[in-house]
């Protein structure tokens, strides 16, 4: 499923609103999670998950078309960790 | 950031009520969710991936009693992040 597919999906399942007005809506909605994670705020959807940032250490690389040596400076990555809703929805016999 | 600051935050950029705010980030919620359990993956481009992984059955131990046990086959979800989401965060201060 694309974007574009779920905002056509979120549509149909809405009264009253255009696809435009859904397309809007939707945007904001990821946006909306992406800015609070680059404030480093924690994102909890419970029965979804959470998104929240984990620190990777700082390390040396190397360019593989070079070969040179290349320092890789710590930084965040966005961890998902899935909700138990959601995990039990996956796995219907492990519930 | 919950629920209720994202139906915040879309009132305050869209000018939609809190309510319907808050009815419509469950629905695209819920469509996100029925599409992965149906193992369907779910890609939002400029924010990311969610994958349906599979994971074969494997031998395990419970990490309390020491005791050897199956871990049954299961599905996970994998989630990546848009190239544009990691510069977002790259460098976030962390909580």
């Amino acid at each position: 499923m694309t974007r574009s597919e779920l905002i056509e999906k979120v549509a149909e399942r809405l009264d009253g609103f255009t696809l435009k007005q859904t397309e809007i809506i939707v945007e904001t909605f990821f946006d909306s999670i992406k800015e609070a994670l680059s404030k480093g705020e924690k994102v909890e959807l419970r029965g979804f998950g959470n998104f929240r940032l984990k620190t990777r250490q700082p390390r040396k690389a190397r360019n593989p078309k070079t070969g040179e040596a290349v320092d890789v400076p710590e930084k965040r990555v966005v961890y998902f960790k899935t909700g138990k809703e959601l995990r039990e929805k996956l796995n219907p016999h492990l519930k | 950031m919950t629920r209720a600051d994202l139906a915040r935050v879309i009132f305050e950029k869209v000018g939609l009520p809190k309510k319907e705010a808050q009815d419509i980030i469950e629905i695209i919620i819920d469509t996100i969710k029925d599409t992965l359990a149906e193992g369907e993956s779910v890609k939002i481009t400029g924010f990311g991936t969610f994958n349906v992984r599979k994971k074969t059955p494997r031998r395990g131990r419970n990490p309390q009693t020491g005791e050897d046990m199956e871990i049954t086959a299961r599905k996970v979800i994998s989630f990546k992040a848009s190239n544009i989401l990691k510069e977002a965060v790259e460098k976030a201060e962390s909580e």
